[in-house]
């Protein structure tokens, strides 16, 4: 918990986007990312397997606290099972099996002794398409701390209400929260998903391709809910579109076929990068 | 090999010459004969489906005009009188609603139960994975046994329980509960007089001088004896006292919870044996059903936390909810329909009321429809009919109420 | 309400933050209880799946143990049982128990009904499936749904009541319960079951094979016949199997139409006596509960068994098999 890591300041390098009102993100991304920051997930030597298809080769990484980390690559790179081993999605995969280490604070993640159940309250998950459960939105979002927590009805009121703010979904659905969730449009499913995943209080979030299925408008929406929400959160994200870790994130990590290329502050990846490898997939000439 | 390599070099020469390659010099075949052969597999399609509707069509039309005669409240009403004008359905009807319920009590949960683990609780190694690929084309196969062999499984696991128990007659016999033995006499003022038994294994009791009974009213009664040839007491005496050469019947009054063991031929063992009859066809119902819910779902509530048992009962089996009901709804109707285990265990019984306890004989309506078709009288026949067009109204009733809630629950899931 | 705090949450509020910081600070569920939970419902459910295994067990002991019985018996013998024609098991002095008559009547039977069956129910399957348009396929979905729910005591008494008459009125040789009149009957209670399962099989062909043939100029007939069929060949075969395995399964209508003297004819105007046939006269006389007689009833239920058995459980291999090349 306590071994502090530093990003490398070229964070400051990160263009602003074309976009009026947003430069306080930037200001304010400059500051912190610059400072020193404590480890939230560290990875050590991580090997991954389905059946006899190994997806991820010996695998180290630190994923910092409080930041948007980046996972990109080519599909089929291996970065969604990284993600999915964070908190054992791959459980539900019945070839699926890991060696290696990969801990949060204390907590070996992947020790068959680790209770998942608490370990998936602690580290919540955003998946590709918004998967909101065929009841009213408050219902989704009142499902997790309906499981974990014993809440009054005003308590589990204030919940929901505090995860949709913080989702920044609230002002649509204050209105309509008994009204099927199915109804939404897209992007507030996307929203609705992550106040979900907030509402149990997690100190994780990850998110497999958050915005892969949405349109451009609500995919701004959703981007600048994750920076808005990493001052509370370590955020671990997935993402196809290289744009979207530039603007987004505050460290990237490249994979190519299950191997771990290259990981810094995202500025040095995308403008500076070591290896090869990562300066053809970021500069577009495959991928 | 000679006369060969000049023909060789002139298919050759012809392959580059012709600029449109080898197939310009090519023959083609009429599309012709093809396009007829199409026409006419058509025109046979449409009459082989013409002929499955006359078919239905001419099934329903020889019901309707040997049945509608015979439709009357009577049939309702009525028990299966040997008089055609009297005869009736309704103890068969209140049979078939016993031993379905029953049946869907019993079968619904280890059914849906079944479906669950075998589509939620995936097994994590090989040794499992087996197991589940041998419960699965097990139940695949349970489900073609012919319904005959589960009423013979039913008729030495439910009704003799393979003696197990010992075999009951109508001197006990067996485990019961719920069951009085009462011997019977007349008294010679044509009272019916009830003398309790406590062993009924024992003969039945000889009328003795101060016997302690009931009369059908429940009140204690004791009664006078007299020798052959004494004179009869006068008055109210009368009704209490018999001669000694008087002879009791053995009868039995059986409480609504009456229960024994062997389960013997009654509501309860038709309800079993039906049971294993329908369950593949509700497991394998109900796993389409959960199939059906995108998995998306599931791992949105994995992944807040939730353990499978949770996912499976907020979000999966709510979702499936409406697929399950609808499969399950259609295989009651097999099981109202279901005649052949119901013939093997209950066999043909004369069975004038309704059930009243678990225990009790019963008939269901098809053996009655089937033991009016095997009468010989025609009048029979145009009863069963009617009979079948009850039947057949139920069971619409329930395909109707199945696409019903097809269509009234029925939400997109994503 | 403070909104100052941020651009993308113009509403937020303060209170909210500090007391729901409250309420996920608090102990959670005990775990433990949530798993003891989860154990007792797993083993609950493994119950139930094996509750399955031990109907499949407990049909073969019962039938194993009454057929033993039988074979006990003085009167039988396994030369005559597996040897004989005549099966006779009611007159006292010539018992015989030899299967073979029940097991012809039942071929019988069986083979007019898939003579009808299986052809129609291909042909109707491959019409719904490539041909049909929307309309008729909204009409004969439900005709064939609707056939496939009726009780086989109503196909019996239609067997009976009318297509024996027809049949007696095209053929006076035909006897009032006959072998061709069941067999057709029991044809048509097969023909949704072979329908429905071969359509199953010819719509998991994957689109691309009939679009490859279309786009070389194929009739619709081609495609079918040449390409989807061959392509879905072992699903269709499945379908088969599993309705033969129906056919020598059904009972109420066979009961009901193709007499009760067993006898080993291929003669289709001839009463003729199916293994399940015997079982319901068996069931439906007086016939005393542990005689000779009471046990053959078992012993031509194992043979039943085995033969439906081995039929459906090559039919669900070959469509395992078939579902597993496609999907």
């Amino acid at each position: 918990m306590s071994n502090p890591i530093t990003l490398t300041d070229e964070a400051t390098a990160i263009e602003p986007r074309p976009r009026d009102g947003r430069q306080t993100h930037f200001a304010h991304s400059r500051d912190q990312a610059s400072e020193p920051t404590t480890l939230a997930i560290g990875v050590r030597d991580l090997n991954a397997w389905y059946g006899d298809f190994q997806a991820l080769h010996s695998i180290s990484l630190d994923i910092p606290a409080n930041r948007v980390s980046a996972l990109i690559g080519p599909s089929g790179c291996g970065k969604s099972t990284l993600l999915r081993w964070f908190n054992r999605m791959n459980d539900t995969i019945p070839t699926a099996h890991a060696r290696g280490s990969v801990h949060l604070g204390d907590t070996d993640l992947l020790s068959r002794t680790t209770d998942v159940v608490d370990l998936r309250r602690r580290i919540g998950i955003v998946f590709q398409r918004p998967n909101p459960f065929p009841k009213s939105i408050f219902d989704n979002v009142a499902f997790g701390p309906r499981l974990h927590m014993k809440l009054s009805r005003t308590e589990l009121q204030d919940v929901v209400e505090w995860a949709l703010r913080k989702a920044a979904v609230w002002d649509e659905v204050k209105d309509r929260l008994a009204s099927p969730a199915l109804g939404l449009s897209g992007g507030q499913q996307q929203r609705l998903c992550i106040a979900r995943a907030i509402a149990v209080g997690p100190e994780v979030l990850l998110m497999d391709e958050p915005c892969s299925a949405l349109d451009p408008a609500s995919t701004l929406a959703v981007e600048d809910l994750i920076f808005e929400l990493r001052r509370q959160y370590t955020i671990v994200i997935v993402t196809h579109n290289m744009q979207q870790a530039a603007r987004c994130s505050d460290q990237t990590a490249f994979f190519y076929e299950g191997r771990l290329i290259e990981v810094g502050a995202t500025t040095t990846v995308f403008t500076k990068p070591k290896q090869q490898q990562t300066e053809d997939y970021v500069s577009g000439k495959f991928g | 090999m000679n006369r060969r390599d000049p023909i060789k070099t002139q298919v050759r020469a012809g392959i580059d010459n012709d600029p449109e390659g080898p197939l310009a010099s090519i023959q083609l075949l009429s599309g012709e004969p093809r396009r007829k052969l199409d026409a006419r597999f058509r025109g046979l399609c449409v009459t082989i489906a013409a002929v499955s509707v006359l078919v239905l069509i001419g099934l329903l039309a020889s019901i309707l005009l040997q049945g509608v005669p015979s439709l009357s409240l009577t049939l309702l009403t009525g028990g299966p009188e040997p008089d055609p004008s009297e005869a009736g359905i309704r103890p068969a009807i209140l049979g078939t609603l016993w031993v379905c319920s029953l049946c869907a009590l019993f079968t619904l949960p280890i059914g849906v139960a079944t479906a669950i683990l075998l589509e939620e609780f995936q097994p994590r190694n090989r040794y499992g994975r087996f197991i589940y690929s041998v419960i699965q084309l097990n139940i695949s196969n349970l489900a073609g046994v012919p319904s005959v062999v589960y009423g013979l499984l039913g008729l030495t696991a439910f009704v003799s329980m393979f003696g197990l128990f010992g075999s009951r007659t109508s001197q006990g016999g067996g485990l019961e509960i719920g069951i009085r033995y009462y011997d019977q006499f007349f008294s010679e003022g044509m009272r019916s007089i009830l003398i309790p038994v406590s062993d009924p294994s024992r003969p039945v009791s000889e009328p003795v001088d101060g016997m302690q009974g009931i009369d059908t009213s429940g009140n204690p009664v004791t009664l006078k004896v007299i020798s052959v040839g004494e004179a009869l007491p006068t008055g109210d005496a009368l009704q209490y006292t018999l001669f000694d050469d008087a002879e009791a019947g053995r009868i039995t009054k059986k409480a609504w919870y009456h229960f024994s063991l062997p389960l013997g031929r009654g509501v309860l063992t038709g309800a079993l044996t039906l049971m294993l009859v329908i369950l593949p066809v509700i497991i394998i119902s109900s796993q389409e059903a959960l199939r059906a819910v995108p998995s998306s779902l599931r791992d949105g509530a994995l992944g807040l936390g939730s353990t499978p048992w949770q996912v499976v009962w907020h979000v999966t089996l709510p979702s499936a909810m409406p697929g399950i009901l609808t499969g399950a709804i259609l295989a009651m109707s097999r099981a109202i329909g279901e005649t052949a285990p119901i013939l093997i265990i209950a066999g043909i019984v004369y069975i004038s009321r309704a059930p009243q306890n678990l225990m009790d004989d019963f008939t269901v309506m098809p053996l009655q429809i089937f033991n009016w078709i095997s009468r010989p009288q025609e009048e029979f026949h145009s009863i069963a009919a009617a009979g079948i067009l009850l039947l057949l109204g139920i069971l619409l009733s329930f395909n109707a109420l199945a696409v019903l809630i097809r269509q009234k629950l029925h939400k997109p899931l994503s | 309400m403070s909104s100052a705090n941020s651009l993308a949450t113009p509403t937020w509020r303060g209170d909210l933050d500090d007391r729901v910081g409250k309420y996920l600070g608090r102990s959670h569920r005990s775990l433990k209880l949530v798993r003891g939970r989860e154990t007792v419902i797993y083993a609950i459910l493994i119950a139930s799946g094996l509750f399955s295994l031990l109907i499949t067990g407990a049909i073969i002991y019962v039938l194993a143990i009454e057929t033993v019985s039988f074979f006990k018996s003085d009167e039988v013998t396994f030369a005559n049982f597996f040897g004989s024609t005549t099966w006779n098991p009611l007159l006292g002095g010539t018992k015989s128990f030899g299967i073979w008559a029940l097991i012809c009547g039942t071929m019988l039977v069986t083979a007019i009904a898939m003579s009808i069956a299986l052809p129609l129910g291909l042909i109707t399957a491959i019409y719904l499936s490539e041909y049909a348009p929307r309309g008729v396929r909204n009409v004969l979905k439900p005709v064939l749904e609707v056939l496939a729910g009726v009780p086989t005591v109503v196909y019996g008494f239609f067997a009976l009541m009318t297509i024996t008459p027809i049949l007696q009125w095209l053929h006076s040789g035909f006897s009032v319960y006959n072998a061709a009149s069941a067999g057709i009957a029991v044809g048509i209670l097969c023909l949704p079951t072979v329908c429905s399962l071969a359509e199953d099989a010819l719509q998991a062909v994957p689109r691309g094979l009939r679009e490859g043939a279309y786009g070389l100029g194929a009739t619709r007939f081609d495609v079918s016949v040449k390409v989807v069929v061959p392509a879905a060949l072992s699903g269709i075969i499945s379908a088969f199997l599993l309705a033969i395995a129906r056919a020598v399964g059904e009972t109420m209508i066979v009961a009901l139409a193709a007499g009760s003297l067993a006898q080993a004819t291929l003669d289709p105007r001839q009463q003729v006596q199916t293994m399940t046939g015997f079982m319901v006269q068996m069931a439906s006389g007086d016939v005393s509960n542990y005689g000779t007689e009471y046990y053959s009833m078992y012993a031509v239920a194992f043979t039943l068994f085995v033969m439906t058995l081995a039929l459906t459980m090559v039919g669900n291999l070959v469509r395992r098999r078939f579902r597993e090349a496609y999907e």
